[in-house]
């Protein structure tokens, strides 16, 4: 096995082309289990630890760059305003061990249905920044998971950063696991609301081959709320649940160990609908205080 | 405590004080040496082919590719087995490697040394295997209904010398024990309330730390020496004595440095292996199971199937119990004998009954082989039961507590095998004092502590707080007329000028304890402080199974024998040098009870060394009649009882155990701190089978052979424990003390799944709770 350790993201873009088949590696937390499992073997590794380029975090317009290779730990610590879906999903994410080396650009490039930070991006209609000798281009979250563990990535890609608005309104996230710490979501839901644009955004998790939005879920929240988000008032209890039927119907879960298909649209319901009532009461706070 | 006592002196570190464990600090910061960390330069690396079907005959076996691989030493199979093809605990049917078939997935088919962990792995990919692959035989109850249809093995295993000689167990079709238990006339009785139940455990893993691993050293005399971590050094060596042909005494066995154990290093898993490897390539060979092996190289905890009945008056007094438990053994015996036996003769629980029918089977599957786990065979039942007596106090409208005290045994009881209880059972005390501690503040404002825990999944809707009670019996030593004795050497001696004790036994220290508590004995029997504990190999005799609570008890018991015959003799030697008297030995002096201190220890020691080996057993148990199951089976019996305090969310159907509230009789504290270790620990254990922990199967095979869907409570799981520890000594043992380590296990599962019961509404039958078992899926869409 060959590893390649580049110390600049223009040494580490030349080895991808050249070696388009090295699997990328930062925090390890998915890869090296892999590779312990022996369910890869890959021909060679490409150490990203020492690319400064994709530490760190900026803000330009409105929105967020954060570098692929950022720690959760980090993101719970200086993103918890600016991201704050993100940054509750961060906090479910393994251990501290793990949270102090896993990094969205992991959760990216495995595009696991099961990954915590998924659907936080989906909800805000994220892009990831992916480089390649050809140059950088954004590829829209919602276009980036193909299937389960399949993404849109080249191979001669490297993601290198993930973009965000700066949230403008309340953000969600809730996860299902059968352990208070540390488990692999049964299932997971992502809500924003974006009182600026009137609309809001979804992501489910662990319920489909690929982490995906509740499109019709959205439109319908979107229509109810049309006309209520400056002078808010609490939502009835019938808009409620349908939202959550609607969450809940968008999923397509499969029986398995973790969990039944039943129990996780039972689950993604029971989340939305607490959601939807956690953000909506944080949006009428906020418009309290205006 | 009397004033008086305080003016004896005492030999500091002895028994009742908590000196702190010697290997404490090093694992608590990564640098113990497990047995995975042994290293000898020129080692081979072994590794197992295992096989992948559940069922399957072996047409063939093809070894020739991967002989050929650089690096590869050897290659071996059933053929290579020098000995005796099977081994086992109590019955001899396990294949040291497959031959003719394959009974369970995982099953070892070939072993192989190489140069490199990596090349051996590689090279048991290239063995081919042609397997014929047939039904596997997965419900315990088809294999019991039709015992001679669908048979697992089509001989009987043989009896092994660790069988209990005269227990009922001859093993025919898929069967592998019968006991039946009949107590008073419970064919004829009837009752005025009576409830029914079905419940369900699933199968739990022990989940040590420190997976399977040793290191195999060919010697110079054609032996062998191994260094390995285990439970039982002596039974681990005769039965290798037998599938390598070699004498005993030419197998030399060390114990390394153990993780964790619960049951799963009681069989053997790469003992035999290591060391074929290691004589037939001349070279010491290392074999470290993964994580994932490890769950296929181990024995698991037996699920159960139970069906039971209780009648009782309208005061809710238990009239007569009938009770169906059905063990699933796996493919081998292992020691599913000796569970069923505890399964049936402490199978309806700490109660008084007048007329009780139990009928408790083990049988043989294609599911993977069980066999020891803490709590052997009084978990299962006791959940069983426990869930049973809360039904009661429903039907007959009192509480969980009254229940229990209406119907607790106590000293003097009679048990459903006609054994008299001898010794103090303060059932009712447990149950009461539980009761009178405080109950924990209402549900948290803090999120990670509701249900759901950092998964922020509730901030307060749908939690329910529940609260249940539990108690569960369990037998200390092993039972049944089995010849149960350690043995322990106590050497006293001059080292640089100071008195000091060696003690060596081969008992193993697998994080229970019983390395301070040896020293802690020799220091009060002998009045040295400097104790020195030799480690535990075959160069002494046996100190028998570290399990069923019995070490402090066995081993304790003949470290305490073996330091009086040294004191004995110390003493001898005080009288020639100051005169007939009365002599104690404390804190490094010599005190006459007339005169006070006349001199010091060492002076004693200046003629030489003191020592002395002794052989010890707890009093004779007795097998039980196979049809009624009457007899004195058991030596001691241990009591703990569990309050549960939990916070449930009723529309995910997510469980936080807010508090957890045990008291225990303990007989005597010989360690306070690791008393309460065990009690902290084995809780744990018992709450991980009651809302998480299963190894989960579909026709045979392992659905989850990892931590990462494994899943074992996390510190946001296992919440504080008020505990509190009773002394209440037992005349027949050393010390009075009860062993500790089991009981907590068995009676916090029970109590977790009443208080669930009680948040929630649902009337659970199985554990592990999931989440789905409480949610009505569909009716609140």
């Amino acid at each position: 096995m060959e590893f390649f350790r580049p110390t600049s993201l223009s040494d580490a873009c030349r080895l991808k082309s050249e070696h388009p088949d090295a699997v990328p590696l930062c925090g390890g937390t998915d890869v090296m289990v892999d590779i312990n499992f022996d369910r890869h073997r890959p021909e060679s590794l490409l150490d990203l630890t020492a690319v400064p380029e994709l530490f760190g975090w900026s803000r330009y317009d409105g929105h967020l760059r954060i570098g692929a290779a950022m720690p959760y730990t980090a993101i719970i610590a200086e993103l918890s305003a600016e991201a704050p879906g993100l940054a509750i999903a961060s906090r479910t994410v393994g251990s501290p061990q793990i949270r102090n080396r896993a990094s969205v650009g992991g959760n990216l490039g495995s595009a696991s249905p099961a990954g915590d930070a998924l659907p936080p991006l989906l909800a805000v209609d994220a892009e990831v920044e992916a480089i390649s000798a050809a140059g950088t281009r954004r590829i829209p979250i919602h276009e980036f998971f193909l299937g389960p563990k399949r993404n849109a990535l080249r191979p001669d890609e490297l993601i290198t950063a993930v973009h965000l608005p700066v949230a403008r309104g309340p953000q969600q996230f809730a996860k299902v696991g059968t352990r208070n710490a540390m488990v692999i979501a049964v299932c997971s839901f992502s809500l924003a609301l974006h009182p600026d644009a009137g609309r809001v955004g979804t992501g489910i998790g662990s319920a489909a081959p690929t982490p995906l939005p509740a499109r019709k879920a959205e439109t319908f929240l979107a229509g109810e709320l049309t006309d209520r988000w400056a002078e808010p008032t609490d939502l009835s209890e019938d808009v409620v649940r349908r939202f959550g039927e609607l969450v809940a119907a968008a999923a397509v879960p499969i029986d398995d160990v973790r969990g039944t298909a039943a129990y996780r649209r039972h689950a993604l319901s029971v989340l939305a609908r607490r959601t939807l009532t956690w953000t909506w009461a944080d949006h009428i706070q906020r418009m309290g205080q205006r | 405590m009397s004033v008086s006592t305080d003016t004896v002196r005492r030999t500091p570190g002895g028994v009742g004080d908590s000196p702190v464990r010697p290997d404490g600090t090093f694992k608590v910061s990564g640098q113990f040496a497990y047995s995975s960390d042994l290293y000898m330069d020129g080692m081979l690396w072994g590794t197992t082919l295992r096989s992948p079907h559940p069922r399957a005959r072996i047409r063939s076996i093809d070894v020739g590719a991967a002989l050929k691989l650089p690096g590869v030493s050897a290659v071996l199979t059933h053929e290579d087995v020098p000995g005796e093809k099977v081994y086992g605990l109590e019955i001899a049917d396990q294949p040291v490697l497959a031959f003719g078939e394959v009974r369970y997935q995982g099953e070892p088919v070939a072993i192989v040394a190489a140069d490199h962990p990596e090349t051996a792995r590689r090279a048991a990919t290239l063995i081919v295997v042609d397997y014929d692959v047939v039904d596997p035989v997965c419900d315990p109850r088809e294999a019991v209904g039709h015992p001679f249809w669908k048979q697992v093995h089509d001989e009987p295993g043989e009896r092994t010398a660790m069988s209990r000689d005269k227990a009922p167990v001859h093993p025919e079709g898929n069967i592998v024990r019968h006991q039946r238990v009949r107590f008073g006339d419970p064919d004829a009785a009837t009752a005025d309330v009576v409830v029914h139940g079905d419940y369900e455990v699933g199968m739990q893993d022990q989940a040590f730390l420190g997976p399977e691993s040793g290191l195999a050293v060919p010697g110079e005399d054609g032996g062998v020496d191994l260094y390995v971590a285990t439970q039982w050094l002596h039974v681990d060596r005769r039965q290798m004595a037998g599938a390598l042909r070699l004498p005993e005494e030419k197998i030399r066995l060390t114990l390394a440095g153990v993780g964790g154990a619960f049951g799963a290093r009681e069989d053997l898993s790469m003992q035999v292996h290591a060391c074929m490897l290691a004589l037939r390539t001349g070279r010491p060979v290392k074999m470290v199971y993964s994580r994932e092996e490890s769950f296929f190289g181990h024995v698991h905890r037996h699920p159960a199937l139970m069906r039971y009945e209780h009648g009782a008056d309208r005061e809710g007094r238990l009239v007569y119990v009938r009770a169906h438990v059905l063990l699933d053994g796996g493919a081998y015996t292992s020691s599913t004998p000796a569970v069923v036996g505890n399964a049936s003769t402490l199978g309806v629980g700490p109660y008084v009954i007048p007329h009780v029918a139990m009928d408790a089977w083990g049988v043989y599957t294609n599911n993977p082989p069980c066999g020891a786990m803490r709590g052997f065979g009084a978990v299962q039942a006791a959940f069983a039961y426990e869930s049973q007596m809360d039904k009661l106090a429903a039907a007959v409208g009192v509480s969980p507590v009254e229940i229990r005290i209406r119907n607790a045994m106590s000293e003097g009881s009679i048990l459903p095998t006609g054994q008299v209880i001898d010794s103090p059972a303060p059932v009712a005390d447990l149950m009461l004092r539980l009761e009178a501690m405080p109950l924990p503040a209402p549900a948290a404002a803090d999120i990670r502590l509701l249900p759901g825990g950092v998964s922020n999944t509730t901030h307060g809707e749908g939690v329910r707080r529940g609260v249940g009670y539990a108690i569960g019996i369990k037998n200390v030593g092993f039972s049944e007329g089995f010849d149960d004795f350690s043995t322990a050497l106590v050497r006293l001696e001059l080292v640089g000028d100071e008195p000091s004790v060696l003690v060596h036994t081969a008992a193993v220290e697998v994080g229970q304890g019983l390395v301070t508590v040896q020293a802690q004995i020799a220091r009060s029997e002998l009045g040295v402080e400097r104790v020195t504990i030799a480690a535990a190999d075959t160069q002494v005799g046996s100190g028998g199974s570290t399990s069923a609570s019995r070490q402090t008890y066995v081993t304790g018991g003949a470290v305490r024998a073996a330091c009086e015959g040294v004191r004995s003799l110390l003493i001898e030697r005080a009288v020639q040098r100051y005169g007939e008297g009365e002599y104690r030995l404390v804190d490094g002096q010599v005190e006459s009870l007339r005169d006070g201190v006349v001199g010091d220890i060492a002076s004693l020691l200046l003629d030489g060394a003191v020592e002395r080996t002794a052989e010890w057993r707890h009093r004779p148990t007795h097998p039980v009649d196979e049809h009624t199951g009457r007899g004195d089976a058991h030596v001691q019996w241990a009591f703990c009882a569990h309050r549960a305090v939990v916070d449930v969310d009723v529309e995910l159907g997510l469980i936080r155990v807010v508090e957890l509230a045990a008291v225990q009789d303990v007989g005597k504290a010989m360690n306070p701190d690791a008393v309460l270790g065990q009690i902290h620990g084995g809780s744990a254990q018992g709450l991980g089978l009651a809302v998480m922990e299963e190894v989960q199967l579909l026709d045979g095979k392992l659905r989850n052979p990892s931590f990462t869907d494994y899943l074992i409570p996390t510190i946001m799981d296992m919440p504080p424990m008020r505990v509190e520890v009773l002394e209440l000594a037992d005349p027949h043992a050393p010390y009075g003390l009860r062993g500790v380590g089991e009981p907590p296990t068995i009676s916090s599962t029970p109590a977790i799944v009443a208080a669930v019961r009680a948040a929630s509404g649902v009337d659970l039958k199985r554990v592990p709770i999931r989440p789905e078992h409480l949610v009505a899926q569909g009716s609140r869409h």
